[in-house]
């Protein structure tokens, strides 16, 4: 029997939303379900209404679905809210102690949070640890897991004690209460867990896989995570995190680093890019590798800031005045954002450019079930490196002109070579000039290097057959839903594939036209307001889309949504 | 042993007689004399005339971005701290362009020497003011005269400096000798120059520095130790002032507050993915 249960905890910044939800996911990955999880929040630190929202399925999911089966309310708000999203059969678990007027249908069960917390657990804080445990009983699931989830999150001591004794005070409550009509029964299946984790943790991971030892950031949603995990492991891995005073020290921090041999990034989100700008130029006309995780959120200006979009992607692909080469990487999923990141800081030393790793809040902060990565296949590449040779008589030449356009790299400090580099053009040797002739010779070299970097750059992936009357198109966080929307249409007869673009530049104009070429139609869908993708797809193929199916509103999409949206257009 | 001729550079684009070939000669000689080579240096300039600076020695440079020499040069710095590293800007780039960086790496003290050539008039857009223009002085973006000017010597003792001084071009030898105690210095060494321009400021030239400047390290009892003096004595312009040290105390480096470091250069450090083996059970 196939198990896909939505669950979606509710509740005010501050009640532990986030917590709840986190917990329950993690206790659901550890007797082997597959988790998608999703955060909502608003921007503030208390009050409003935040969500979390966690699907457990017996095989792979990588979208947030509708409806919702079970809603965890922590308030009165997020029951009415979120009563509509409820499944026929699906239950309400809310505080019985605040909220008396819910009716008396048989799908409720009302639960005294802050009692049971008190009573039970030592500290009415734990309410929420009361209505984790009650969720779980109304499923069944295995005590002992959810025991060690939170001991091991809560530590072993009083706090850890507390929060077992609250969760099984909640559990056995919902056991003992509940009237009501709940078919779902969850039931642990395999011991050997995945990993649960972020679209930034997997990045984080990525990052200090490949080498990353330098870090210069300045918080900002979605991306802090990263910064935080960095720093937090700076002690134990020999990693320096510099919280810089703003985005544009960062990233010029970052390329200073790595001009001086480490391998290091930024993270930042649209604002802060804005200010990076200037620095992806000096990248580019030094040659000097710089990683930049670009994770996007709701613009212009400050626009949702916790919430999602994929408006930036022309940004990231043209921003800075003048022409250099860069690569622009957009990861589909969590375990695509662990191989991309150590990707990027692959291709970026090996071809001595930008590289931007594109991803949005939606990834960024969403919870996926991952296997534990196979470090074996992690490979770090450092491109062309110069060995001093003290008896040669040609001094080193950092831009050296050479065929691929790469010039072997030197790291300052080594006897008899000294590393000369400017934002001006220069010449080889790396000193500013202003000839026509040199000029020329340096914009070609450094654009030569896309000759090989493009063949770096995987394929999309296609999603069901290779030939469909119409094709989908989407690109980084949509991977998920957009996959899933063609099994529900393709469960309806309705010939459809997917070609999603994870690397996005170089583009891959090939792959794509031929995959265009044999669809009868085609739509792109993407979280923004004009078809970026589209645009692109156009420029590069010459190929028209026969539609888009954007959206804008911060939210991101569900499978149900995109289904919906093709049929309007007539799919 | 180094020799001066060991720091001859490419051939200089400035104007004869710019206060910066002093500011250049001082450096080489302070090099020379603290008998480090080129190779261990690294010189990270923005952009103006006095950015061109490391073109015209020997050494590791990094020519980055107008206002952005400090940024770059923590970040090379914190990657390789074995590196002598002098970042190098003018009065334009450093406390107008980059005055947040200036600001955030005084408090940080990085252990990096930095140099501003401060002529108080932007040279390579040919003559406005500058954030040090003195007040009421007229160029052609200030008609009406520029407004008051950034004091760098009381905003760096502000900020929490560790080595604050000012040199003067027209005095190389005791200029050579600022910058080696800038060099030697463990911390963040702001080193302000006094620089005429001799195309576009007509006001605070060789001369009108000549009558005005004195060597605190003359004055007696003058105690760079003490806060409050070095504060009074940053105050100090219109009728005298003051070149030195104005201002230096002992504060723990950034860099060697880095647990990182301790290990060496980062540089030097091994990287391999088998780093996250460990992480990865956090997140199961």
């Amino acid at each position: 029997m196939t198990v896909d249960i939505n669950f979606m905890v509710g509740g005010e910044a501050g009640q532990g939303v986030q917590s709840v939800g986190f917990l329950l996911a993690k206790a659901l990955a550890r007797g082997g379900y597959h988790i998608f999880a999703d955060q909502d929040y608003e921007s503030r630190i208390r009050g409003g209404h935040n969500f979390f929202r966690a699907r457990a399925r017996d095989s792979r999911v990588e979208a947030i679905t509708e409806p919702v089966d079970m809603l965890i309310t922590l308030d009165k708000a997020s029951i009415d809210l979120h009563q509509k999203e409820l499944a026929t059969g699906g239950v309400i678990v809310f505080d019985s102690e605040s909220v008396k007027d819910i009716g008396s249908d048989g799908n409720r069960l009302g639960v005294p949070l802050g009692k049971l917390a008190e009573e039970k657990g030592g500290a009415k804080r734990m309410a929420n640890t009361v209505a984790l445990g009650a969720a779980l009983g109304l499923v069944k699931y295995d005590l002992d897991i959810l025991d060690k989830v939170l001991s091991d999150h809560f530590g072993a001591g009083e706090v850890g004690d507390g929060n077992v004794k609250a969760a099984r005070a909640g559990y056995e409550y919902a056991q003992q209460n509940f009237r009501g009509d709940f078919t779902y029964r969850l039931d642990p299946f395999i011991t050997n867990p995945r990993m649960l984790l972020t679209g930034n943790d997997a990045i984080a991971l990525g990052a200090i896989a490949a080498g990353c030892k330098f870090m210069a950031a300045y918080p900002m949603t979605p991306v802090t995570s990263i910064m935080e995990y960095m720093s937090s492991k700076a002690m134990d891995l020999g990693l320096v995190m510099v919280p810089a005073e703003d985005e544009i020290a960062a990233v010029n921090m970052v390329i200073g680093a790595s001009y001086a041999g480490v391998r290091a990034m930024t993270a930042t989100s649209g604002g802060g890019f804005c200010l990076m700008v200037e620095g992806l130029g000096l990248a580019g006309m030094t040659e000097t590798p710089l990683v930049v995780i670009y994770g996007q959120r709701p613009g212009p200006a400050i626009g949702l800031p916790t919430r999602t979009e994929q408006g930036d992607l022309e940004f990231a692909l043209y921003a800075s005045h003048g022409e250099f080469p860069r690569a622009v990487l957009a990861p589909a999923t969590v375990e695509d954002a662990f191989w991309s990141t150590i990707k990027a800081f692959n291709l970026a030393e090996k071809y001595q450019l930008p590289v931007i790793l594109l991803t949005d809040h939606h990834l960024a902060s969403s919870y996926g079930t991952v296997e534990q990565f196979d470090l074996s296949k992690v490979t770090i590449e450092r491109g062309l490196l110069f060995t001093a040779d003290k008896t040669s008589q040609s001094e080193y030449q950092r831009h050296k002109i050479t065929e691929s356009g790469i010039s072997p790299r030197a790291f300052p400090g080594q006897e008899g070579t000294l590393v000369v580099t400017d934002s001006d053009e220069h010449n080889e040797s790396g000193h500013p000039i202003e000839d026509a002739e040199t000029r020329t010779k340096m914009m070609q070299k450094r654009l030569r290097k896309l000759v090989s970097l493009k063949q770096e750059m995987a394929p999309p992936q296609l999603y069901g057959a290779e030939k469909a009357e119409t094709t989908l198109l989407g690109w980084g966080s949509t991977y998920g839903a957009i996959r899933e929307a063609v099994d529900l249409l393709r469960r309806e007869d309705i010939s459809v594939n997917l070609l999603h673009l994870n690397e996005l530049w170089p583009f891959p104009v090939e792959s794509v036209s031929s995959v265009l070429d044999q669809a009868r139609q085609s739509y792109v869908i993407e979280n923004n307001a004009t078809g970026q993708l589209s645009h692109l797809i156009q420029a590069e193929t010459g190929r028209k889309m026969s539609g888009r199916i954007l959206k804008y509103d911060g939210r991101p999409f569900t499978p149900a949504y995109i289904v919906r949206e093709l049929k309007k257009a007539g799919v | 042993m180094v020799t001066i001729t060991d720091y001859a550079g490419i051939t200089p684009a400035w104007c004869p007689g710019c206060g910066n070939f002093g500011i250049l000669t001082a450096l080489k000689k302070a090099l020379v004399e603290l008998d480090i080579e080129p190779y261990q240096i690294l010189m990270v300039s923005g952009i103006g005339q006095a950015g061109k600076l490391p073109h015209y020695t020997k050494g590791n440079v990094f020519n980055s971005l107008h206002g952005r020499s400090l940024p770059p040069a923590i970040g090379a710095k914190i990657a390789n701290a074995e590196l002598t590293v002098i970042a190098v800007g003018g009065d334009g780039d450093g406390y107008g362009e980059g005055g947040n960086h200036f600001m955030h790496s005084v408090r940080r003290n990085h252990d990096i020497t930095y140099l501003v050539h401060d002529n108080q008039i932007y040279g390579l857009t040919k003559g406005q003011a500058s954030p040090t223009s003195d007040q009421g002085f007229v160029t052609k973006t200030t008609p009406q005269g520029a407004a008051p000017p950034v004091n760098p010597m009381a905003l760096a003792i502000a900020a929490g400096a560790s080595f604050v001084s000012r040199g003067f071009a027209g005095d190389i030898e005791h200029l050579t000798r600022l910058i080696k105690l800038g060099i030697q210095h463990k911390g963040f060494a702001l080193i302000d120059i006094l620089q005429p321009c001799v195309s576009f400021n007509d006001k605070n030239t060789y001369s009108w520095y000549r009558q005005r400047v004195y060597k605190l390290e003359e004055e007696a009892n003058y105690d760079p130790g003490n806060k409050a003096a070095a504060f009074a004595k940053a105050q100090e312009w219109a009728e005298r002032i003051p070149i030195g040290v104005i201002y230096q105390q002992e504060l723990p480096t950034f860099e060697e507050q880095l647990p990182a470091l301790s290990r060496g250069p980062l540089v030097r450090q091994q990287i391999g993915p088998e780093q996250i083996r460990g992480l990865l059970a956090e997140f199961l």
